[in-house]
């Protein structure tokens, strides 16, 4: 069984520089094609500060952390046992490129099921621009599968 | 006024085939290198058949219907569950509905219901979206 005396634990807030090639390539991977997230003056003419971070990308400024995952090293996971059970956002605001984001996440809850074959493990995170604001708010679930 | 009510359809989306090179090319671009998305001897170890794809993977993908239907400044929170996980080679179409229209401090919200399936049906991302339409 996971320790569930973890439940609460801070992990050390990071700063990630949101570059326009990294958002580009975002983009392209998962096909999207309108021009407002490569195209700088087209961001603009849509009434954008700059060119947006599309709506799931705050996860990926998740694994710009000093350790990739953290939860794996503070539960000893196994990562090839490891699922993502749920993902939620909440935006406050927008995340462009050029912005330094403050990823900050911790701990909020560790549960099981099944008399414990899974284990639940609940991820907040926020994200605070440069200017202090809390652009985005996430909440993650990972399953643990112990069989 | 908005033409936008209860049971109004987002035009879906349907993505190509899962590949590998869609899961290589999603691993640099979004930073998730778990193995078990890119490495087959590693997933088959895990006891998978394969590698598979990142549940993030096809969220991004149910962001892209959002984002087609309304500007994406209009989107207010955005959550769904991993209910299946979507193999190589799987088909998956992204829809969405309306489910109520509803006041949300004081802006109107549409709060639509979203999924993502595989061809045969099944079910792999289930969600929730409020998305600002005033």
């Amino acid at each position: 069984m996971l320790d569930k005396s973890k439940v609460g634990h801070k992990f050390m807030p990071f700063d990630v520089d949101v570059e326009k090639g990294r958002l580009k390539f975002f983009a392209q991977s998962i096909g999207e094609t309108n021009p407002i997230y490569t195209d700088e003056a087209a961001a603009r003419d849509a009434g954008y500060e700059g060119i947006p971070a599309l709506p799931t990308f705050p996860f990926s400024l998740d694994m710009e952390g000093p350790e990739f995952l953290p939860v794996i090293g503070l539960l000893k996971l196994d990562i090839a046992k490891v699922l993502h059970g749920s993902q939620s956002f909440n935006y406050k605001g927008q995340i462009y490129a050029g912005d330094t984001i403050s990823v900050s996440s911790s701990l909020k809850d560790i549960f099981d099921k099944k008399g414990g074959a899974l284990e639940f493990v609940v991820l907040e995170t926020s994200y605070t621009n440069q200017h202090g604001n809390i652009v985005a708010t996430a909440e993650q679930t990972l399953v643990y599968r112990n069989a | 006024m908005t033409d936008i009510s209860k049971g109004t359809q987002l035009p879906a989306l349907e993505l190509p085939p899962i590949s590998r090179f869609t899961l290589a090319l999603y691993a640099g671009a979004s930073g998730d290198h778990n193995p078990i998305h890119i490495d087959s001897d590693f997933a088959k170890k895990a006891g998978m058949p394969d590698v598979f794809a990142h549940g993030m993977l096809s969220m991004a993908y149910l962001g892209r219907l959002l984002t087609n239907w309304q500007p994406q400044s209009q989107l207010r929170s955005f959550s769904n569950k991993f209910s299946a996980i979507t193999q190589l080679q799987d088909v998956i179409t992204c829809s969405g509905e309306v489910t109520e229209l509803f006041d949300n401090e004081g802006e109107l919200c549409a709060r639509v219901a979203i999924q993502a399936a595989k061809a045969d049906g099944t079910l792999t991302l289930v969600g929730e979206a409020v998305v600002a339409i005033g």
